[in-house]
């Protein structure tokens, strides 16, 4: 296969992959829309106990990473591995950043009397926040991977596929929090 | 994937209009609005997702083939939601 060939195989790879992922949070978002309608006050009332400025701040972290994984395959398309690394660990930092935020606000739940068994409200919220956080937990895997790899010289300016790929899936990582973030944190 | 020079400079104005989108709903969630709180945060949240898709995901660039790929888990998103409402709704 040729190296253009391989690489298109690649990306609608990944897309497909993705198409999978839509539909694994699809399930979710489908019993979020069903029982909003169906318990609209407690959908309210609960909403309003979720931390909007600590959501938001997460919101703009994520936003951040997303800039540093683009600004990473910017670079190693000009064969900046230095840079891509750079970037890559950033990246990594603001995932974890993202995760630690993520924690301090599961803690203040808890401490509240509030679980994932309170009511469905919250029942979806620490369903769709802890899958989204594995998969938060998955791309920071994919990424650790990428930059060792790229630290072994891996990558260069006519090959750096895997970069590319693994940069879609953190894409999809904050595009499914870019709808979480209002769904539960805004709207209720 | 066509290899482009992948603006820095877009990524950058993609990233401040993401930010101030983000501001731009957080602000709007403060204001009473009924239903429409709801319409104007996933309307917000749809141009955000276009965006990261557009330009991050390099979706501008790509064939018309990806376009497919990517598009179609969207329909069937949307067929899921509205089959399961045209059921729980009209029971």
């Amino acid at each position: 296969m040729d190296p253009a060939t391989a690489r298109e195989a690649a990306t609608l790879g990944i897309w497909t992959f993705l198409a999978t992922e839509v539909l694994l949070f699809g399930g979710l978002f489908t019993a979020y829309v069903i029982f909003r309608i169906q318990y609209p006050q407690m959908f309210y009332e609960d909403h309003l106990k979720l931390n909007r400025v600590l959501g938001a701040l997460n919101t703009v972290v994520l936003i951040g990473s997303s800039l540093t994984v683009a600004l990473g395959i910017a670079a190693i398309r000009k064969g900046k591995v230095t840079l891509l690394r750079f970037y890559l660990f950033l990246t990594i930092l603001l995932a974890a950043t993202f995760l630690g935020i993520k924690y301090v606000e599961y803690t203040k739940k808890f401490s509240h009397g509030l679980f994932p068994d309170t009511d469905i409200f919250f029942s979806l919220y620490f369903m769709l926040t802890g899958l989204h956080g594995i998969h938060v937990l998955a791309g920071m895997v994919a990424l650790g991977t990428v930059l060792f790899l790229a630290g072994r010289g891996r990558y260069s300016e006519s090959y750096h596929t895997p970069v590319e790929i693994s940069g879609l899936y953190w894409h999809f990582v904050d595009l499914v929090w870019i709808y979480l973030f209002p769904l539960l944190y805004l709207v209720g | 994937m066509k290899e482009h020079d992948s603006g820095i400079r877009t990524y950058i104005v993609v990233w401040g209009a993401l930010v101030v989108l983000t501001a731009v709903t957080v602000s709007v969630s403060y204001v009473h609005l009924g239903m429409m709180n709801v319409v104007v945060a996933l309307l917000i949240a749809s141009v955000k997702a276009s965006l990261v898709a557009l330009f991050f995901m390099h979706l501008r660039y790509e064939s018309r083939l990806v376009w497919g790929f990517a598009l179609t888990p969207i329909f069937f998103l949307v067929l899921i939601i509205a089959g399961t409402l045209s059921d729980s709704l009209f029971r």
